[in-house]
């Protein structure tokens, strides 16, 4: 990053954002937790979020003895709903083996340390509510219910 | 949303002994850190017992302790033992599902079930002593006239 967000570096993971030669493992390690290949699909965020690099849109990597083990993505947005300026997580990902020693909850913490120093007091996020395991992760951070209740139609 | 008593008094109990994971505690104990039955509460640690949430140390100092991970173990774990939460699933001859104004309705009630489900599916009892710590009802004026009023009550 270019600005002065300090990112932690606990034991030996260490968290920074990712670049370029990250993509192939970012890619790998998305397949291995989705069974999906997504080369195009990484391709695009990675330019959109990690390439270009600016104060509102984040996205970090937690490398491990060289190799990626987790990913989380973010960005501010301004005032949707007539809101306040805030924190939106896309997505976390850690290696199923390396989880629960937490290295997701540093990405979190380190995501929330930029978008505290990007000036937001709100972190948000949204995903299935059959999605019990990251629902429960990011319960466990102290993620709460907040204002917005997400509605959708069919369009016939 | 309200719980029924014996899921409110299984929750205080794990919670309790979530947070006191090297002791045992009795049913006395933590009936009378909630102001609660100790009767109705050792009828629910007995419930809990079979459902092999917790598990009683007989003897000198016996009581209860923990046998889950907190970690793993959620609330939804815990309410089930007593109650059911979700979407019920009205029966096919339910007559409520006969009219259009009865599935409209049990649609939004399926809806608002959902929500309750998956709330409670996704807290851990670990994730609710972190709660607890953080206190983030501190200052809520609702939580403290409360909390006041049941201070004065003991």
């Amino acid at each position: 990053m270019t600005n002065a967000i300090t990112f932690r570096k606990p034991r030996e993971i260490h968290i920074r954002p990712a670049v370029n030669s990250d993509l192939l493992g970012l890619i790998a390690l998305d397949e291995e937790i989705t069974g999906l290949a997504k080369r195009k699909y990484w391709k695009e965020t990675f330019a959109r979020y990690g390439a270009r690099r600016r104060l509102s849109r984040f996205f970090l990597v937690a490398e491990y003895r060289g190799r990626i083990e987790g990913f989380i993505i973010g960005e501010v947005r301004a005032w949707e709903f007539g809101e306040p300026p805030c924190g939106w997580i896309f997505t976390v990902q850690v290696r199923p083996k390396t989880r629960l020693k937490g290295i997701g909850t540093q990405l979190f913490e380190t995501l929330c340390d930029a978008f505290r120093h990007a000036g937001v007091q709100k972190v948000r996020t949204m995903m299935a509510r059959d999605n019990q395991l990251v629902l429960s992760f990011f319960r466990s951070q102290g993620m709460m219910a907040g204002p917005f209740i997400e509605l959708e139609a069919a369009l016939d | 949303m309200k719980l029924q008593k014996a899921s409110s008094f299984a929750l205080y109990a794990v919670l309790e002994l979530a947070e006191n994971p090297t002791s045992q505690l009795s049913g006395t104990e933590i009936a009378d850190k909630y102001g609660i039955s100790a009767h109705h509460l050792a009828k629910v640690l007995r419930d809990l017992g079979r459902a092999g949430i917790v598990e009683a140390a007989r003897g000198v100092g016996g009581g209860y302790r923990l046998a889950v991970n907190a970690k793993r173990l959620t609330l939804l774990d815990v309410i089930q033992v007593f109650e059911p939460i979700g979407p019920q699933g009205a029966a096919e001859e339910d007559p409520e599902l006969a009219t259009d104004a009865g599935c409209a309705l049990r649609m939004v009630l399926d809806e608002l079930d959902d929500h309750a489900l998956a709330t409670f599916r996704s807290i851990t009892i670990s994730t609710m002593l972190k709660l607890m710590t953080r206190r983030p009802w501190a200052g809520s004026s609702r939580f403290t006239k409360a909390i006041r009023k049941a201070a004065a009550r003991r």
